[in-house]
Formats: C-alpha cells, sequence, structure tokens
C-alpha cells in the first residue's frame, strides 16, 4: 500500500473527518466507534451477547445502555507500540472513568501472509515458513506441519523420532510457559520474576542451540522425523536443566505465589465462565482455568504422550491467577514428563527411511548415483505428496494449534491453514476486560499470552 | 453417535474425521444440529480456493464450486471432530454466519472475509481484520499475484 494517508470520508457519523486526531490515526470501520454510531447489532455484540450464551439469545436490548451519554465514556487506544500489550496489539477501549466498558482487539500489523507463502515453497522448505509464526514455540509450529504432512504421506515414524520430538515439544513448552512467567511478571510489577524467567529459559534455548544449531526457528522437526540425532551427552543437559528449573520453580512461588500484592493483582481479574471459554473456541490454559480438562495431549493423544505419566492441570475460577498457576504447574508437569523422556528414549533412527522423502546421508551421495538423484530431486523439486486433506491438532502452549493442509498431488501445499490459538483466544479478551479496571488491562492482555506473530501470520 | 441429516453427503477423511458436505442453504441447520447434539467448540474456520484444482475428491452428489468453506467443530464430551465443507460459488460468494451458534466464529469469518472476500450475512461486524481497511482484493485467492506492491531497493528514487 502506497497510500496510507486516510482522508477518513467515510468515517462513521459522530466522528469528525477533519478533525487531525482522527485524520492521521483513522483507520476505517475496524476501530470502534462511538456508541451512538454504532448498529444495534454490533453493539449487541461488543457489550452484551458476546458475554452471554446463544441459548440465551436475544439480548435483552434494555440491558445495554445505548442512550449512554457520550461525554460520560471516553474511547481510548492503547497500542500498536505498547510494552505490554506483547507485540503489535492495539486495543480501543471504551472507558467509563476507570472502568472498562467494550474492549475491541485490532490486529494485522504483523501480517506478512505467511500462508500464501506457504503455497509457494515445497513441504521441504514449509518448516522453514511456519515455524516463523510462533516464535516463542517454533518446535511446536514445526511438529503440527510435519504431522499433517506425514499424515496425507501415510508414513509411520521411527519411535526415537518421535520420543526426540516429544523431548523437544516439552523442552519448549518449559520454555515458553517460562517467557510468560517473566513478561507476566513484569506487566504486574514484578521485575525480579522477568529476571529469573529469561534466565531459566535461557538455560532451555541453549540447549535448543546445541542440539539445533538455532535458538529460536529451528527448522529441526520436519517432515519425516527431525532434521538430526540428538548430540552426544544430552541426556546430562536435560537433567541440569530439569534441575534447575524444579528447584527453581519453588522460588517463583516464594516470590509470587503466596505474595499479597502479587495475589491482590491477580485474584478475581479477568474471569471467564466455563460457557463462555467454549462458545468463545477459547483453548489451552484459558479453558482450562475455567475447570474444563481438555488437553489435546490427554484427550486426543498425539506422538506418545499416552505412554507417559502426566496431570492435566485444571483451575477453578478461570480468573488471571488460575492461568497463573496452571503455567506454573505445566511446567512441574513437563519435567515430569521430560524424566520420563529421559528414562525411554529408544536407540533407532531419528528419521523415516524412505528414500523419497528424507535426503540420503552425506557420504552416500559420493558412492551412490541412485542416492544423488534422490537427493537432487528432494532439494529440488521437493517430495510430492498424495492428494487429499487433513486436519491436525496438537497443544501448543497457547492452546490448540490446528494444521488445515490440503494437497493436490504435488510438492507443494495447495493449500495451509494455520488454526492459531492466540488468533482465537484473543477473541475472549473482551469478555475477560468488561467492567475490570483499565489497571488490570495489562495483567489480562499478559493472562491470554497472545503472541502476534502467529495473531497475524 | 451419528446424526441423522438426510440430504447431506458423507465421507471420512484422510485423518479419520468425519466429513459433512451440505449445501449453502443447509449449511446453518447442519451446524446447529450439531451444536444441539454436544459439539461445544467451533475449533476452526476456513476456506479453500479450489481455482487451479478443480478435480478433487468429494462424494459424487457434490457438485463442485470454486471456493471451499472449511469448519471444523469439536465435541469435547464425544471426543470427536467433524468436519464441515460448504461449496460456495464464485459468482455469489455468500453464506450464513454461524455467530449466532458460536461466538468465536467471529474473527475466523473476518478471516475467511479478508482473506477470500467470502460474506457472511448475520455477521455482526464483518470488516477486514488482517489487510489495511482499503486494501483491493482478497490475498488468498489463487488469482491475487505475489509480488505486485513494488520493493522500493537502493537504485529506487529518492533522497538517498
Amino acid at each position: 500500500m502506497t497510500d496510507r494517508d486516510h482522508t477518513a470520508t467515510d468515517a462513521p457519523a459522530g466522528v469528525d473527518p477533519e478533525s487531525p486526531f482522527v485524520r492521521e490515526t483513522y483507520e476505517g470501520a475496524q476501530e470502534l466507534a462511538p456508541r451512538a454510531a454504532t448498529a444495534t447489532e454490533e453493539l449487541e455484540r461488543e457489550v452484551g451477547s458476546v458475554l452471554r450464551l446463544p441459548e440465551s439469545h436475544g439480548v435483552d436490548m434494555s440491558d445495554i445502555d445505548i442512550e449512554y451519554p457520550d461525554d460520560e465514556t471516553m474511547i481510548i487506544n492503547m497500542g500498536p507500540q505498547h510494552p505490554s500489550t506483547h507485540g503489535v496489539l492495539r486495543l480501543m477501549m471504551e472507558l467509563d472513568g476507570e472502568t472498562v466498558l467494550r474492549t475491541k482487539p485490532i490486529i494485522g500489523y504483523l501480517h506478512t501472509g505467511m500462508e500464501k507463502t506457504a503455497e509457494e515453497l515445497t513441504y521441504q522448505q514449509g518448516s522453514t515458513n511456519v515455524t516463523r509464526m510462533d516464535y516463542l514455540s517454533p518446535l511446536n509450529n514445526e511438529l503440527v506441519f510435519s504431522l499433517a504432512t506425514e499424515k496425507l504421506l501415510g508414513i509411520e515414524l521411527p519411535p526415537r523420532a518421535v520420543w526426540i520430538r516429544m523431548l523437544l515439544s516439552e523442552l519448549q513448552r518449559m520454555s515458553s510457559h517460562l517467557m510468560w512467567l517473566a513478561t507476566n511478571g513484569m506487566d504486574v510489577g514484578s521485575t525480579t520474576m522477568m529476571i529469573f524467567g529469561f534466565r531459566e529459559r535461557e538455560l532451555v534455548l541453549g540447549f535448543f542451540e546445541k542440539t539445533t544449531g538455532l535458538r529460536m526457528n529451528h527448522n529441526f522437526i520436519r517432515p519425516g522425523g527431525t532434521a538430526a540425532d540428538l548430540p552426544d551427552g544430552w541426556e546430562d543437559d536435560v537433567e541440569v536443566i530439569l534441575d534447575n528449573v524444579s528447584s527453581r520453580l519453588g522460588d517463583y512461588d516464594d516470590l509470587l505465589t503466596g505474595q499479597p500484592i502479587f495475589r491482590e493483582r491477580m485474584e478475581g481479574v479477568g474471569a471467564l465462565s466455563a460457557d463462555e471459554a467454549l462458545n468463545l473456541s477459547a483453548t489451552g490454559p484459558i479453558l482450562r482455568s475455567t475447570g474444563i480438562p481438555w488437553d489435546l495431549r490427554r484427550t486426543m493423544p498425539y506422538l506418545a504422550y499416552d505412554e507417559v505419566d502426566f496431570d492435566v492441570i485444571i483451575g477453578t475460577y478461570g480468573d488471571n491467577f488460575d492461568r497463573y498457576a496452571i503455567r506454573l504447574n505445566e511446567i512441574r508437569e513437563s519435567v515430569r514428563i521430560l524424566w520420563q523422556v529421559l528414562d525411554k528414549m529408544p536407540p533407532g533412527d531419528y528419521r523415516v527411511q524412505d528414500k523419497k522423502v528424507t535426503p540420503p546421508p552425506r557420504a552416500r551421495i559420493d558412492e551412490s548415483m541412485e542416492a544423488l538423484i534422490h537427493h537432487f530431486k528432494i532439494f529440488t523439486e521437493g517430495f510430492k505428496v498424495p492428494e487429499g486433506e487433513v486436519y491436525v491438532a496438537i497443544e501448543s502452549p497457547r492452546g490448540e494449534l490446528g494444521c488445515y493442509l490440503v494437497s493436490d498431488g504435488s510438492s507443494k501445499p495447495y493449500r495451509l491453514h494455520i488454526r492459531a490459538p492466540s488468533f482465537v483466544n484473543l477473541q475472549s479478551l473482551p469478555v475477560m476486560m468488561h467492567g475490570g479496571l483499565v489497571a488490570d488491562a495489562v495483567a489480562t492482555i499478559s493472562s491470554v499470552d497472545p503472541v502476534m506473530g502467529e495473531v497475524d501470520r | 453417535m451419528e446424526l441423522s441429516l438426510p440430504g447431506v453427503a458423507r465421507a471420512t477423511g484422510h485423518d479419520g474425521h468425519e466429513l459433512l458436505f451440505p449445501d449453502r442453504a443447509r449449511y446453518h441447520d447442519v451446524v446447529a444440529a450439531h451444536r444441539e447434539a454436544g459439539f461445544e467448540m467451533l475449533s476452526s474456520l476456513t476456506a479453500v480456493d479450489y481455482l487451479g484444482h478443480p478435480g478433487r475428491t468429494l462424494p459424487p452428489e457434490v457438485a463442485p464450486e470454486r471456493f471451499e468453506l472449511v469448519a471444523i467443530l469439536l465435541s469435547l464430551g464425544q471426543v470427536k471432530r467433524v468436519r464441515v465443507r460448504v461449496q460456495v460459488p464464485e459468482h455469489d460468494a455468500e453464506v450464513t454466519s454461524v455467530w449466532d451458534l458460536y461466538r468465536g466464529a467471529e474473527a475466523m469469518e473476518r478471516e475467511v472475509f479478508d482473506m477470500y472476500g467470502i460474506s457472511f450475512t448475520g455477521h455482526p461486524d464483518l470488516t477486514r481484520i488482517l489487510m489495511p481497511e482499503d486494501w483491493e482484493g482478497h490475498p488468498l485467492r489463487k488469482d491475487f499475484g505475489v509480488g505486485r506492491v513494488p520493493v522500493q531497493f537502493k537504485h529506487a528514487p529518492g533522497p538517498r
């Protein structure tokens, strides 16, 4: 787009298109308009009906004070550049004093057309693309893409590949939740927690760097297995991480869980009911905080999650504190799973030995003409995937991460849709913020844990 | 438990999920029937533009159209997913919104509208969600070319 200077001629009634503030910031109909200028239907959604259930459908319009004088409320803008919005999230909020009445998340600032890009890349290259969506848990994105491709290919992975994926996936969950603890700590004013969270996450990232070569955006889990085997001595490295993290989780309890100021800020703030969470398609810690034990690792097991022992952590009140407690305890469960992975890691191959999908080892290329041909075909044309369409979902740290993949039989995906948990979870933000204080807004945004790379894709 | 939906073609997908192919008029009813039958969550909603791949596998009674709307419903009680695939013609790309059944459809339908130009009747706020408000075209359509926006390099005229 070249013309970013909006004339705002299509501004809704009540918005003065000539005002310099409007001219410079107006972005069209996405924005929150004054109540007087909002159609009944949309007002219903923003104020009333989104807070209700479809059963109670046909919202009582007398509940919504449409005649609310506009000069008693104020529409303010928060973001897209705001330290605590976790990226370029922009919120428009209608405030009555300090109380939030309506909230509208405006997204798209980080949209780079990754689903369109995916149609131009082969399946071999595809994992480099999807890994950049959720940049706090890139390995989970690679995993869901690989699982979808493998389902279309109809290949079975060797057990070691499956368990390496479990190892990485759980370490990733740990690092993502640690990062969340850090940023959430900062949002509610605990800079100590921020330093602690980043310090422990660094341990995990160090292991990723040793294993995959990169701290993030690894491109390590690929269709057909993983890019390489685990490095020598990986067991010791993982044990050091687990010992460190599990002992320091106690410190976090001392620092935050029992701390009166922290509890005051978190308890009862941003509450969501189970029905609302289901209705709004919220998944992950948000859904579990309302008391619904839905964790895809347990309910629809993938990889070898049905062979390890762990608990699904649920909350009761659906408030910010429950979501904090769930994430903290999910780190403990990840530690538990990782000890079992250390015990049970099977020997064998780290990728499937199918010449059409997996490139041959480097040494074979010098000796075998056939290996050279396979290598050449895979890296130029890519492997062909049979026609069909699949939906595969895994439990990412943020919720249900789904991949809808359509193949037309060529070597590039015909359509790749990532069902990003942050994108869907953001819809529950207006419900959580309704009636709360603007000072708590920051803590509530943080408890949704949106990653904007994944929201906008 | 399988819902009785006369006149709606069924199949089983590669992933073992149940596929349903209602026509556009019955789409809302089919989703509503599932909502009644314990499918609490709309897990995902997206679309596919089959312009370059018209010959995909469909049950014989379903006539292929250019667009296909894909809604994935999830039942937590039955631990089951159902995929509803609706054919949407190019010249009249309009579908009934399921927002009245699942509030979570709001952002997903806006995304489909933004990316494919399929409009949803009954949606309360059908505006662009990811692209700028004044963007022309719908980027995920197959006839929307990539690389149309001129990229500014150092040889471009400018203050430098």
